[in-house]
């Protein structure tokens, strides 16, 4: 078998057979699927007690019945009651809260006040502030002595939502939705800066590993530095598509299982499993009619699912894999340069500084590229290629121009033979250096070594 | 002929000189010591015949011609400092660094049994070398280090770790070996080994060589007029104008005496001399151990570079 086969075998096999591999693979979409599945639960468990709520008018009876009972609230209206008979012992009498509406209401609009033991959900207090915000408006237009105001109210009830849509060159359009664009901007981002990292400091500690244990000098007489060296990057990115690759099958088979079990059944789940395997941050809009269906919630999952349809799919996951490849291979042989320098892990910190800043640069730019994909300083980070695998990654979902792709990934391309070539130099010499401490210097004198 | 050579080696670091002009020869199917104290150079005069390191000036030669960087497959080099995973099993790394040496599959099974077996390891083949003590790892090596049966062969410190025996038995195999047709070069500081192994050394004291030979020649050399005479009962020559005696152990039964003859003192005189004393069961030449020969030699040049 090739030599460099038999390096990459070993380096793939040891760390895919590691306890810690196997504990982080089998975890990690644990996590994920915490993230998906916690905005469903949190959705689909809010307080679905019932609920008793005792409303309290002074001096008027204006909002009598004003505020509709729903499925799990109902509004008593107490006639002579004063709040201060009732509010401390409203608990008692089996109220969940009092409301209380003083008769400043229509001009002033805090004059309302709602007393509870706990605190009350947000869906309850929508309820009950746009159910008095309609009965005040009409109350105010009343005031006008407009004929037919009823029916005039009923034609204006309207709704707005914005759909945005983004038209290209030719004049082709394109549904999108910015927030399935902005989960899969910040996921893409930080997934692409975690696996960087993670990856290529592996890289770094398994050349430290080789060189203290002195295993370099007795494998060098049978391969060349360069093939170890590019044996272990190869390597260790094969663990990283596996590890990746489980990652995505296991998280998607653990939210189908978590949903089936926990979530009612119903006619949207159908809808909703196909956006929210794509991108399951959309959940916590998706999520939020489980339990009543309204013609306009269903609208909306429409459209939440057309934009995410309407991803440029294909390009999203082969850029992905692409900038993990390439931007990978980049930090890792500048990862395994770093560790063929130094004698231990904790001499690494003085050169590690300049690698890692660009990552971190990278990761604050792509979490601002969500906010403002188009700005000059998203643009010039997703074409340097130090940083372009995060930053372009976060903005290809919210469409890049083919060209400005193009240029990214070409210069990336030439980058990585730079990096490679200069890690091989570099390890080359340092891997089998021992005892002094490496400076900035030495590691110039040994790029420019000859041969 | 020499199957190694190395000719004016010098290598130089930034503060220090770890060797100075360093030349030697090493024969074919001979076992050949690198000896000196610590920091001497032995180490580096290694790295530079395994290609880790390169002399400044200098050159070394393989059957007569320059060496090349690809002669490195035909070397088995056991460094001091253990060269293993040490997360991975005995037999998985043992196997893929035999492949790695360009073995196949099945052969290199069939001799990792046999040197697993004749070691008595084979009960170590999936234990993790962390879990093995340091003369055990040592075994492992040294296996990895023959198993592809190199011409030459380059053992940094073997014996380091070992219990007797397991030296003996290490000691054992590397004669063996020999007998096989391997080149081999050891440095060590255990002198006893030395002359037991050894057929050439070349000592090196602070970058220098200061001895160099076959060890019997050098042993003679230094050899100083003694002689070793066992007697049967208790006896103690009384020493005369041709010799002195040195010391005398009656011990269960015989006497062990050790004379020195004096400058002009004739052996036949000396011969005379013990037969008269008593009944001789044996009469020897004293040679000096390698060990004695080891410090007498470092430390005189110590002072003499003292006083310089």
């Amino acid at each position: 078998m090739n030599k460099t086969l038999l390096i990459i075998r070993r380096e793939y096999v040891t760390r895919v057979r590691k306890k810690s591999f196997i504990i982080m693979t089998l975890l990690t979409p644990f996590l994920f699927a915490l993230i998906f599945i916690i905005p469903m639960l949190v959705m689909s468990n809010e307080d679905k007690n019932f609920k008793k709520i005792a409303v309290i008018e002074e001096g008027s009876d204006l909002f009598t019945n004003v505020i509709p009972d729903t499925k799990d609230t109902d509004f008593e209206y107490l006639q002579g009651v004063r709040l201060n008979d009732i509010k401390n012992n409203f608990s008692e009498m089996g109220y969940y809260g009092v409301l209380y509406i003083s008769p400043q209401i229509v001009t002033t609009p805090d004059a309302i006040q709602l007393i509870s033991r706990k605190q009350p959900p947000i869906g309850l207090l929508d309820h009950i502030s746009g159910s008095l915000e309609k009965e005040i408006e009409k109350q105010k237009l009343l005031a006008y002595n407009i004929e037919n105001l009823d029916e005039i109210l009923r034609t204006i009830n309207s709704s707005v939502r914005i759909q945005t849509i983004k038209m290209d060159e030719s004049g082709s359009t394109r549904e999108t939705s910015t927030g399935i664009s902005m989960a899969l901007a910040y996921l893409g981002g930080f997934l692409m800066y975690m696996l960087v990292f993670m990856f290529g400091s592996m890289v770094m500690r398994g050349v430290i590993e080789e060189k203290t244990n002195r295993i370099v000098e007795v494998i060098i007489s049978s391969v060349k530095p360069v093939q170890l060296m590019l044996g272990k990057i190869i390597g260790v990115a094969l663990v990283g598509l596996t590890q990746f690759a489980l990652w995505i099958v296991l998280t998607l088979a653990l939210v189908m299982v978590i949903k089936s079990s926990f979530l009612p059944e119903g006619t949207l789940e159908q809808m909703q499993q196909l956006p929210q395997s794509f991108a399951g941050a959309d959940q916590a809009m998706a999520g939020a009619g489980t339990s009543t269906i309204s013609a306009e919630q269903l609208t909306e999952f429409q459209e939440l699912f057309a934009g995410a349809l309407n991803q440029p799919w294909g390009l999203i996951i082969f850029s992905f894999i692409f900038y993990f490849l390439t931007g990978y291979l980049l930090y890792a042989s500048l990862f395994a340069a770093i560790g063929s320098a130094v004698d231990n892990e904790t001499e690494t910190q003085q050169f590690m500084l300049p690698v890692t800043i660009p990552i971190i640069l990278g990761l604050i730019v792509a979490m601002g590229t969500m906010q403002n994909p188009e700005s000059s300083l998203s643009f010039w980070f997703s074409i340097i290629p130090l940083t372009s695998p995060i930053v372009m990654v976060a903005r290809i979902p919210f469409d890049v121009p083919a060209w400005e792709i193009a240029l990214s990934m070409g210069l990336m391309l030439i980058t990585i033979f730079g990096a490679v070539w200069m890690a091989a130099k570099i390890y080359r010499t340092g891997i089998l250096m021992y005892g002094k401490k490496t400076s900035y210097k030495e590691l110039w004198k040994w790029l420019t070594y000859k041969g | 002929m020499a199957l190694f050579e190395a000719q004016n080696v010098t290598k130089r670091f930034a503060t220090q000189t770890a060797l100075d002009s360093v030349s030697i020869s090493v024969p074919e199917q001979s076992i050949y010591g690198l000896l000196g104290p610590n920091g001497a150079g032995k180490t580096t005069l290694i790295r530079i015949i395994n290609q880790i390191t390169a002399p400044d000036s200098g050159a070394i030669f393989l059957n007569g011609r320059p060496m090349r960087p690809d002669d490195v497959h035909n070397i088995g080099y056991l460094p001091e400092e253990r060269g293993l995973y040490k997360k991975m099993k005995v037999g998985e790394q043992a196997l893929y660094l035999a492949q790695l040496k360009g073995l196949s599959h099945a052969e290199a099974m069939r001799r990792l049994k046999y040197w697993f077996k004749k070691l008595e390891i084979t009960g170590w083949w999936d234990k993790k070398i962390q879990e093995l003590s340091k003369g055990m790892q040592q075994k492992v090596q040294f296996i990895t280090t023959v198993l592809h049966e190199p011409k030459l062969l380059i053992f940094d410190e073997p014996f380091t770790g070992f219990d007797p025996i397991n030296v003996k038995q290490i000691k054992e195999e590397i004669l063996f070996l020999r007998e096989r047709g391997a080149t081999i070069i050891f440095s060590t500081h255990n002198m006893g080994s030395v002359e037991e192994l050894c057929d050439h050394i070349t000592l090196i004291n602070k970058a220098n060589t200061i001895l160099e030979g076959s060890v019997e020649k050098i042993r003679r050399d230094w050899a100083e007029n003694e002689f070793k005479i066992i007697f049967d009962g208790e006896v103690t020559p009384a020493g005369n104008g041709h010799f002195s005696v040195l010391n005398s152990v009656f011990e269960a039964g015989k006497s062990a005496v050790r004379i020195k003859a004096t400058e002009s003192g004739d052996t036949n005189e000396i011969i005379k001399a013990m037969t008269a004393a008593g009944k001789v069961v044996s009469f020897n030449p004293a040679l000096p151990s390698m060990n004695e020969i080891f410090i007498r030699v470092v430390e005189t040049r110590n002072r003499e570079a003292a006083k310089n």
